[in-house]
This record gives structure tokens, sequence and C-alpha cells, in this order.
């Protein structure tokens, strides 16, 4: 939780092309904010919005530790 | 063409939560829905406007289409695809002549994503820069100028929530004479992209377009936008510090999603609606009942004797009481759903629900169909259509009827009214107590429902859950005004007209009989011999309850008591059952019809009195005992009792097989469970 990282690169196409619509390019820092209840979906925040997604989804992004 | 009817057609796109919707209000005044969560406006809403020039005397007539958020020209789901659509096809009633791209200035690298898409695209465009007060407030400064020159649009920035700017917007608006659509080659390769996953028909110029266009790589088109979106974006945006204007929202979210307060928080907003809808709309409930009774009362009295002072007493005027009467309480539930859409929190419900929804075929999405189908399964199956997974949508779909709408409100709340007749002492309304019990019975079926299907319809596609969490706003409460009387009006008018139409066909059944035969019983039943065996009164009271039996709607109920028998039902709830197809409401102005009790209100003290001292004529016993009673709303909670919902789903689902499958597979449900009531009790 509170944990920064930086976008390095989509593994999966689909998922990867979604994030980018929504302003998530590769290089941006990602900042995860929040879990739901019963630990899934997740909740980050990139670029001022916060975006969830679920956990298979997440790990489909390769991001880099800040 | 759309020019030539000299009407400027204006097309306002953008990305969910922009304040696209925010802005289609402020210029319209007509106050659609507005709500935060992505995509609520799934069904196109337009309102023609009348613009004056600053000098020129002449004004013009604007169309504004008010088209689904996107964050690209490239769907991802049915409501996108609409978007693309809706902008493409030029041969379509209002085309559009102009987009007005509606940006989010604090989120502005994403917004012009979406803005070169649509330029590129060859359409003409004018720029929307949306929030900017917002933006001022956290020492952020965008160059107006610059930007419109790099984009080769106009911009004007304005603030659509607090109605700052739009003047300048609206007088540009009432001079622009645009430029027609240009051919593009984005545009050619975008449809080649795009269509052959569309699984609807297109217009035959689009086909065309796009066989002469190749496959774009979106990934890479995007990544390359970006890059030049990057490189430009110093020159018009000074300070670019990232906004630091979320950290309310986290301090809510905290509460809003944590896993105990979360949910007993969602568990209360739930509780608290169903409180509100049924103890917040007594008084005027009541005051509309006395209204109709004695409107009913004075028209008989003034009008002379004869059938069309009954039809008009009997028939019309309780028709119509019956659908006023309705009006609070459609007007409380859409009220709290527009307040729960419109600060936010819907989105937080799919967030903290979709882990629960998964292993029942749906997801977080869901959510918001379902709850909507609380109010009417319509426009929540409609809404959906956010909803990009085929199968979770098809799911989501088949289940929200069972969600108990407001249609079953009148008729849970007369029974309840006969099967609890005395009030329990204690905080909490013992009749609202049972009627969340039958509302949570309904989404119990839905999810049972769900997880069968998922069992039988295959799908290999992948689900996924990737939505933003809006910043969290105070609801707009002219907004939810608005929808509130939208949806309380819409009701009146279109539900309105069935019920009338109804109430008068089956005033008419219940009236006549094949001839001759309501001569025979009035000529049994004036006999010396039987008045004089019966009494006056109770004889004339005979031949009424006898003409009903033997009127063309008693044949009707008769036809199908034997299916209805076992549940306790009789001919008359019969009569009830089928007449309710067209709208479940329709069973209070049936009965009221039936017991000719004059005013056909659900509260209606007559008639429950008269319902509750009614026998059943085989078994003898009370026909509304609480069992039967019990069984007969909760035959209502899950029958599939309504035209205008088989009909959204063929649209929606594009065959008759599932309404088809969803009559006969609630119907069951309604059967069983309504069986099992007599049995039980």
């Amino acid at each position: 939780m509170g944990d920064q990282a930086r976008i390095s690169q989509f593994t999966d196409a689909e998922i990867g092309l979604k994030l980018l619509e929504m302003g998530c390019v590769p290089g941006a820092s990602v900042k995860l904010v929040r879990f739901a209840p019963w630990g899934d979906p997740l909740a980050f925040e990139c670029n001022g919005s916060i975006i969830s997604i679920r956990n298979a989804e997440a790990r489909t992004v390769d991001v880099e530790r800040m | 063409m759309a020019t030539t009817d000299n009407i400027l057609h204006v097309a306002l796109v953008g990305n969910p939560n922009c304040g696209k919707s925010t802005l289609f209000n402020a210029l319209t005044g007509l106050n659609q829905k507005t709500g935060n969560f992505p995509g609520v406006t799934v069904e196109k809403h337009s309102g023609k406007v009348r613009i004056h020039a600053p000098q020129a005397k002449a004004a013009r007539t604007v169309n504004f289409i008010d088209l689904p958020g996107t964050y690209s020209l490239f769907p991802k789901s049915p409501d996108e695809e609409e978007t693309l659509l809706a902008l493409l096809q030029r041969e379509q009633s209002e085309a559009p002549d102009l987009v007005l791209l509606v940006a989010d200035a604090s989120n502005l690298k994403r917004s012009l994503l979406l803005a070169t898409q649509v330029i590129d695209a060859g359409l003409p465009v004018v720029m929307a820069l949306n929030m900017v007060d917002l933006l001022e407030e956290s020492g952020f400064n965008v160059n107006v100028q610059a930007l419109s020159e790099a984009l080769g649009v106009p911009v004007f920035a304005l603030s659509a929530r607090e109605k700052k700017g739009l003047t300048q917007l609206k007088h540009y608006l009432a001079a622009v004479q645009p430029e027609p659509v240009k051919e593009s080659a984005f545009q050619k390769n975008l449809l080649h992209t795009v269509l052959p996953q569309l699984d609807r028909k297109v217009s035959d110029d689009l086909q065309k377009q796009a066989s002469a266009g190749v496959p774009v790589d979106v990934q890479a088109d995007t990544l390359e936008r970006y890059g030049s979106i990057e490189k430009n974006i110093k020159s018009f945006i000074t300070n670019p510090k990232p906004l630091k204007a979320l950290g309310l929202t986290h301090r809510i979210d905290a509460v809003v999603t944590h896993p105990l307060s979360g949910l007993l928080l969602f568990l209360t907003v739930m509780f608290f609606i169903f409180q509100a809808i049924f103890s917040w709309s007594e008084a005027p409930m009541n005051l509309i009942d006395e209204a109709f009774a004695q409107l009913s009362d004075t028209l008989r009295a003034q009008l002379p004797p004869g059938p069309f002072s009954d039809l008009l007493s009997e028939g019309i005027v309780p028709g119509l009481g019956g659908i006023v009467i309705f009006i609070p309480q459609i007007a409380i539930l859409f009220g709290c759903i527009a307040i729960l859409e419109d600060s936010g929190y819907m989105a937080r419900v799919s967030f903290i629900l979709d882990k629960l929804l998964r292993p029942f075929g749906i997801n977080g999405k869901s959510v918001i169909p379902l709850i909507s189908g609380v109010a009417c399964a319509v426009p929540a199956i409609m809404s959906a259509r956010t909803i990009k997974h085929s199968r979770e949508r098809l799911l989501t779909i088949f289940i929200t009827p069972l969600m108990s709408c407001s249609a079953r409100l009148p008729v849970y709340t007369l029974l309840i009214a006969i099967a609890v007749p005395e009030e329990g002492a204690g905080t909490f309304n013992t009749r609202g107590l049972i009627l969340m019990a039958l509302y949570l019975l309904g989404f119990a079926a839905a999810l049972l429902t769900a997880l069968l299907m998922k069992l039988w319809v295959k799908s290999r596609e992948r689900s996924t859950f990737i939505m933003e969490l809006p910043v969290y706003r105070l609801p707009q409460w002219r907004v939810v005004l608005f929808t509130m009387y939208e949806k309380a009006k819409i009701f009146v008018f279109d539900a309105g007209k069935i019920i009338v139409a109804i109430s008068i066909v089956l005033w008419v059944l219940a009236s006549y009989s094949l001839p001759g035969r309501f001569e025979a019983l009035e000529q049994k039943y004036s006999t010396a011999q039987v008045v004089q065996q019966l009494g006056a009164e109770e004889a004339a009271a005979q031949l009424e309850a006898e003409k009903l039996r033997n009127s063309f709607a008693g044949m009707l109920g008769r036809a199908i008591e034997p299916v209805i028998e076992p549940l306790g039902f009789d001919w008359k709830i019969g009569i009830a059952l089928i007449t309710s197809f067209a709208a479940r409401e329709v069973f209070v102005g049936t009965m009221a019809t039936i017991y000719s009790a004059g005013d056909a209100d659900e509260n209606s003290l007559a008639l429950r009195q008269k319902m509750m001292i009614d026998t059943h004529h085989h078994s003898g016993r009370k026909l509304f005992d609480f069992p039967t009673s019990l069984g007969l709303m909760l035959f209502y909670a899950f029958a599939m009792q309504c035209m205008s919902t088989m009909a959204v789903v063929k649209r929606e689902t594009g065959t008759w097989k599932w309404p088809l499958l969803q009559f006969v597979w609630f119907g069951a449900l309604a059967w069983i469970a309504a069986f099992v009531a007599q049995l039980a009790f």
C-alpha cells in the first residue's frame, strides 16, 4: 500500500491498450492506493486519476519499483 | 444530409467523467441524468436549443447530442461502439455537423489522445476545455491560444459545473459554418480495423471506406500520439506539476471501500433507500388517494347514470389514480439512484463487490444494472452496455428483471397490508422489513440464475475490470431533482398509457358477456322466490358476482384457473395475472375493477377490506389468507410479467431466445415459490 512504481511495459496487449488509453503510458508513475474487501480488485493512482484493476490484470503490467 | 434541415447537429464527445453530461445539461437546460459512473449515458440523449449570435438578429437551432463517454475511438464496449457509429455514419438522421470535444483540463493528455483521433478522422471539431476552475485552484495554467494552434481547432476554456465561459462557446456555435467531413486515411484505417469486430450491420458507405483502409496497430498508434502530445504539451501548459485534488477522495475511500465499514455502509444505504421509499411516500400517497376517491365520487354523483359514467368512474379514473399514486415512490427511488451515481459512490459499489460477484459469472459493473433494476428493468438492461464481456453482459441482462422493480411496489404494498393487517410496534416498519425480504429474495434468485446460466453458456472470452474511480463530488441537486421529475413524467406518460388502456379494456371485458347471458342471470335473481330467500341486498350482490364470473374477463380467468389452483389462486387472481403482463402495477387496478371498489389505488380501505373478506369459491377459506397473499407476492417477485422488459431484452440480445427463456424460467420459479408458500404456511 502506498508503493510507488514506474510502468516499464505491458505484457498483455488488450489490457495494455486499455490502460494506455486511460493515460497510463510506459514511464508513468503509479501508486498502489487501495485493495477492495477480499483483497481484489486493487486501485492505483496515475496522472491524478484513480483506476481500479483486478489483481490478475495488474500482474500483466511490468513495473519498476521507485 | 444533416445540414439541409437548417439545424446544426453538435455531438458531445469526451472521456468518462470529463463533465460531458454536465456540459450537455448546462447547454440544453434539458437536464438529462449526469452520473460519475463511467458510461452512465448509454442512451443517446439530445436536446435542441435556440442560440442567438451576439450582434446578428438571426438565431439558429442547435441540436446537442450527448454520446457515451469513451477514452478512444477504438471501441472496447457496445456503448463505445455507439459513439463511433454515431460520429461516422453520415446517412443517419442527426448525423453530427460538428463535434464538441469535451476535454478534462485536469487530465489533459488523455483527452488530447481522443481529440487527435477525432480530428484525424476528418470530423470538424471544436474543443471545450472543461474544469478549468479546478486547474486554477492548483496553480495550473493552460495557454488556450497555444493549444488551439497546436490542434488546429478552436478551444474554449469553461467550467460546466460552475456555468462559466459558456457564453463564448454558444456565440461561436450560433455563427459557425462547419466544414464538411473530410475524407481521411485515418478514418478508413480505423474502420478497417474496427468494423470486423462489430457484430452488427453498418452502412454500405462505411463498409466501402473500411475496405479502402489498412489495419492499424492500435498500441503503436496510441504511443505515437502520446509521444507528440508529450512533446507539445509544455508549450501550452505552464507549471505542469501533478494535481493534488485527490486527498479528500482518498480519505472517503478509506471508509467506503474498507472491508468492514464499506460493506456495512453499503447495506445501510440499501436499507435506508427501502425505508425511504416506504415511509416518505406515505403522506403524499394518502393525499393522492383521497383526491382520486373524491373525484370518482363526484363524477358518479354529477354525471347521468349509464355506461359512460360507469366507464369514467369505475374504469378510467381509478386506472389513472393507480398510476398517479405511484409517483412519490418512483421519484424517491430514482432520486436515490441519481444521488448514488452523481456522487461517485456507485463506482465504489462496483469496486467492492466485484470479487463477490465474479463466481456468479457477472462482475462489479453488473451492480449498476442490478441496482437500477430496482427502479425499472428497462433502463437497467440498457445500462448493461458498459459491460464489455459478452457473457457477463448477457447474464446481467438475463437476471436483472428478477430484481424487484418499482412496478412491483404497489402489488407488494396492497398484499403486505392484507397479509400483515396490524402494524407491529417497534422502531422499524414491519411491512418495510417484509418488503426488504422480498427484494433480497429477488436478488438471491438473480444470483442463482446467473450461476446456472454460467454453467450452461460457455465463453472463452476473458473478463476484465479496468475502470476509473471518479473523485467524490457533492451531487448536483438540480440534476437529482430533474431526474426525479423526468422519471416520474416518463412513468406517467409511458406506463400510464398502457395502464389506462388496459383499465378500459378490462372494464369492457368485465362488464359484457356473450349475448343473453347477463339477461338470463338478471332474470334468475329477480324472481320473487330468490329475492325472498336471499333478501334484496344479498340477491343484488350475488347477481354482481355471477355477472363477473360470466363476463368475458371471468371466462378468461376461469380458463387458466386449473393451472393456478394449487397456489390457492382463483379465477379473479387469474384475470389479474393475465392483465399484469402489460405492466405489473395493473394488478391493483384489476383488483379494483373486479371488486368494483370505485377507487383503484393500493391504499384504498374499501378495496383492501373487500379483498380480505372474500373467500375462495372452491375451498371456502379466505381467498387472501396469509399463505396465498405471500404466494402471490412471491409470484410477482419472480414472474416475467412485463412486455416492455421482454421487448428490450430482445433488442439488446438480438434474439427472442433469451426473453422467451426468461419467461419460462421466471414463470417456473414463480409457480414453485407460490406453491411452497401454500405448503409451508
